[in-house]
C-alpha cells in the first residue's frame, strides 16, 4: 500500500459512563484503507469506543477528527454530513422490524438520494445480493436466520457507499463457515469499495486474518496498552497480557495457583 | 466414596479432632449435598480450642454424594477459619472439590467491581433524589425541545417520516380503536344516567337526565374516557414499540444515518393520535349520549322525543367545543409520554416494561391534572 493517509484519528479520548471512567488516553490513527481491530478482553469498553466513533456518544475529555474534523466541535450539518458517510453494522443487525429487508435498504437512500423509486429498488436488490440475500426483498427481519439478519444489516450499512464501515463483533453468533464468509466480505468491500473499516472484535482467527491495525484495550488500567498490526503484536509484543489474550493463554505464565 | 449405595441419604457429619501440636482433622462424613441438611460452620469452629493458630486438614473418606452446597460450606469456612488464623489445608478433599475451589479462587475478585450494599445516609439519599429529579426535568425538556423543533420542520414541510407509518398509526389509533371506545362510553353513559335519574326522581324531574348525561358526556367524560382508553391502549403500545427499538439498537441505526429517531417515529404517532383524538372524543361523546337515552326510555318513562329534544336544549355548541379542545390536549399528552419514555428506556426487556408502566402512568396523571387546569380556565373564561 502507498504512504497511510490518515483517515480517523483519535486524540486523548477519555471515556465516561456520569463518573465512571470507562477507558482513559487513547491515542491512535486509523488509516485510509485500514482494516483496524478493536480488541480487548470483555467489558473493556470495546463497544463504547464505537460508539464514541460513530456519534453515538460524547466524548468526556479528548477529540476524534474525521479527515481532519472535530467530529464533536464542528456544527451540527456537518457532524450530519460526515455521519452520513460512516456505515455501522450493528451487534444483532438492528434491522426496523417493521420494514422488509428492501425498506430497510431503501430507508437511507429515499432520504439521501434524489434517486427515482425504480433506482433505488435496483440498488436495494443489488446491495442484498453482494451479502447473498437476492431474493429476499419482501422478508421482515422476524422471518429470516439471525446470520442473514446481520447480512441484510450489512447491506444497509453499505447502502450510501459509506467511506468508514463499522462492525460491532461481526462474528458473534455465527457459525465458523459463515464467520469465515463474513472475513472475505469485509476483505472484498475493503478492496473494492475503497473503503476503510473498523472491527470490534475478540475472534482471533478472524483478527488475524483480516487486521492490518489494531488498538488493545486493556479493561484493568483503563487505557490502551498496545497499537499495531495485531499479527506483529502477536510475534513482538513484550507485554504479558497481549500475548496472553492473542495466544489464549496457552503462551505465558500458567493459571495462578491457588495459594 | 464410602457411600452405602442401600440408603438413600445419610445426614452430612463432621467431627473435629484437635492435637496439642497446633493440628486438627475434620473428619466429614455422610452425603454433603443440598438433599440434607449441613452441619453449621460456626459450630464447627466453636470445637476449636482457644488461641489454636495451625492447619485445618479434611478427612474425606467417608463422605458419600457431595454438590455446590458442600464446595460453599468450605469456602465459607476458609473465610471464617482464616479470620481467626486457622489455614485449611485442601489436600484431604475429593479431587473434584479441590478443582473446583482451585478454579473458584483463580480469578480474584476485581477490585471495586462489587457494589457496596451499605446504605446510604438519608442526606445523600435526598441528594440522589434530587439529582433525579433534575435529570428527568432536563429530560423532559430536552425531549420537548426535540419535538417542538420537529414538528415546526414538518410545518415548513421539511421533515421526514413515512407517510405510510402515519396513516398505519392512523388506523391503529382511530378505527381500530372505536369497539372499545364504544364499549366503555355507552356504560359510562348509561351509569351517569342511572345515577342521576334516581336522583332526579325524587323531585319528579327524571327528565333533566337528558341534560345531565349531555353535559357531563360532551364537556367531561367523552373526552376523558377516550383519553383514559387512548392511554392505557395506544400510549403503552408506543413506549413498548419504541423501547423494543431501543432495545435493538434500532434508534441508535436511525441516528448513525443521520435520521433523527423525533421526527422519524415521534411526529408520525403525535401527529395520528393528535388528529385522532377529537374525532374519538365527539363518536364517545354521542355514544355515551345514546346510553344515557336507553335508560331514561327504559326505565324512567321518557320517550326518545322527548329526551333528544332535552339534550339539544342543554348542550350547546360551546360545550362541545371544550371537550374537543381537552381531547386534542390530551391526544398530545398522551403521544408525548409514551413516546419520550419509549424512547428513553434503557437496554434491557424489564426495562421495556418499566417504560410501558410508566408512560401510562405519566399520561393518566398528566390527563387528570390537565383535565382540572382546563376546567378551571373555562370556568374562569365563562365557557
Amino acid at each position: 500500500m502507498s504512504v497511510p493517509v490518515p483517515h480517523i484519528e483519535v486524540q486523548d479520548l477519555t471515556m465516561a459512563y456520569g463518573d465512571f471512567i470507562i477507558q482513559r488516553n487513547l491515542n491512535f490513527t486509523i488509516n485510509r484503507g485500514d482494516i483496524f481491530i478493536i480488541m480487548g478482553g470483555s467489558g473493556c469498553g470495546k463497544s463504547t469506543l464505537l460508539r464514541h466513533l460513530v456519534g453515538l456518544k460524547s466524548p468526556a475529555a479528548g477529540r476524534v477528527l474525521y479527515q481532519g474534523v472535530d467530529f464533536w466541535h464542528t456544527d451540527e450539518k456537518q457532524r450530519g454530513a460526515l455521519m452520513q458517510r460512516i456505515g455501522v453494522l450493528y451487534q444483532s443487525g438492528a434491522l426496523w422490524s417493521s420494514m422488509t429487508l428492501a425498506e430497510n435498504v431503501a430507508l437511507p437512500l429515499g432520504e439521501y438520494t434524489d434517486l427515482s423509486a425504480d433506482e433505488i429498488s435496483e440498488i436495494v436488490s443489488f446491495k442484498l445480493a453482494l451479502v447473498g440475500l437476492a431474493g429476499f426483498e419482501s422478508y421482515y427481519p422476524s422471518e429470516i436466520s439471525g446470520g442473514m439478519r446481520k447480512r441484510a444489516g450489512l447491506a444497509r450499512a453499505m447502502a450510501l457507499d459509506p467511506d468508514v464501515l463499522f462492525f460491532d463483533e461481526p462474528s458473534a453468533g455465527l457459525d465458523p463457515i459463515s464467520a469465515r464468509l463474513l472475513d472475505e466480505l469485509i476483505i472484498e468491500l475493503r478492496d473494492s469499495l475503497g473503503a476503510t473499516i473498523v472491527v470490534v472484535t475478540h475472534e482471533l482467527a478472524s483478527m488475524f486474518a483480516i487486521g492490518n491495525n489494531s488498538v488493545f484495550l486493556d479493561p484493568e488500567t483503563k487505557t490502551q496498552i498496545a497499537v499495531g498490526n495485531p499479527v506483529t503484536l502477536l510475534n513482538e509484543s513484550v507485554d504479558p497480557r497481549v500475548v496472553r489474550f492473542l495466544t489464549r493463554g496457552t503462551v505465558s505464565q500458567k493459571a495462578p495457583s491457588p495459594s | 466414596m464410602t457411600a452405602d449405595p442401600e440408603t438413600l441419604s445419610q445426614s452430612a457429619t463432621v467431627e473435629l479432632k484437635t492435637d496439642d501440636l497446633q493440628r486438627a482433622l475434620a473428619c466429614l462424613s455422610g452425603d454433603w449435598s443440598s438433599s440434607g441438611k449441613l452441619p453449621l460452620v460456626d459450630t464447627l469452629l466453636q470445637q476449636f480450642p482457644e488461641r489454636f493458630s495451625g492447619d485445618l486438614r479434611f478427612d474425606t473418606s467417608a463422605v458419600g454424594a457431595w454438590d455446590s452446597l458442600f464446595i460453599t460450606w468450605i469456602l465459607r469456612l476458609t473465610e471464617k477459619a482464616e479470620a481467626s488464623g486457622i489455614r485449611l489445608v485442601y489436600d484431604g478433599l475429593p479431587e473434584g472439590v479441590q478443582g473446583l475451589i482451585h478454579l473458584a479462587q483463580a480469578v480474584p475478585e476485581r477490585k471495586g467491581a462489587r457494589r457496596s450494599g451499605k446504605s446510604q445516609g438519608w442526606l445523600t439519599r435526598i441528594g440522589h433524589r434530587v439529582h433525579d429529579i433534575l435529570d428527568n426535568t432536563r429530560q423532559l425538556l430536552a425531549f420537548l425541545g426535540e419535538v417542538t423543533l420537529a414538528f415546526s420542520r414538518m410545518l415548513i414541510g421539511r421533515a421526514r417520516f413515512r407517510r405510510s407509518d402515519l396513516a398505519l398509526f392512523i388506523q391503529q389509533t382511530g378505527v381500530d380503536a372505536l369497539p372499545i371506545v364504544s364499549l366503555i362510553s355507552i356504560l359510562v353513559g348509561l351509569i351517569l344516567a342511572f345515577i342521576g335519574a334516581l336522583q332526579l326522581a325524587m323531585f319528579g324531574a327524571q327528565v333533566y337526565v337528558a341534560n345531565l348525561v349531555g353535559i357531563a358526556m360532551v364537556r367531561e367524560m367523552g373526552a376523558m374516557m377516550a383519553a383514559i382508553i387512548m392511554a392505557g391502549r395506544t400510549g403503552a403500545a408506543f413506549s413498548a414499540q419504541l423501547g423494543t427499538m431501543q432495545v435493538n439498537e434500532e434508534i441508535d441505526a436511525f441516528k448513525t444515518l443521520g435520521i433523527d429517531p423525533v421526527e422519524f417515529l415521534v411526529l408520525p404517532r403525535l401527529l395520528a393520535l393528535t388528529l385522532m383524538m377529537p374525532l374519538l372524543c365527539i363518536y364517545a361523546d354521542l355514544l355515551g349520549i345514546a346510553g344515557g337515552m336507553l335508560v331514561g326510555i327504559g326505565l324512567f318513562d321518557i320517550t326518545p322525543t322527548q329526551y333528544i329534544e332535552q339534550t339539544s336544549s342543554a348542550v350547546t355548541l360551546t360545550d362541545v367545543g371544550v371537550g374537543i379542545v381537552k381531547s386534542i390536549v390530551f391526544g398530545v399528552l398522551i403521544a408525548l409520554a409514551g413516546c419520550m419514555k419509549g424512547i428513553q428506556c434503557g437496554r434491557s426487556a424489564s426495562a421495556v416494561g418499566e417504560a410501558t408502566t410508566a408512560a401510562v402512568v405519566a399520561a393518566i396523571v398528566a390527563i387528570v391534572v390537565s383535565d382540572a387546569v382546563m376546567t378551571l380556565i373555562a370556568n374562569a373564561l365563562g365557557v
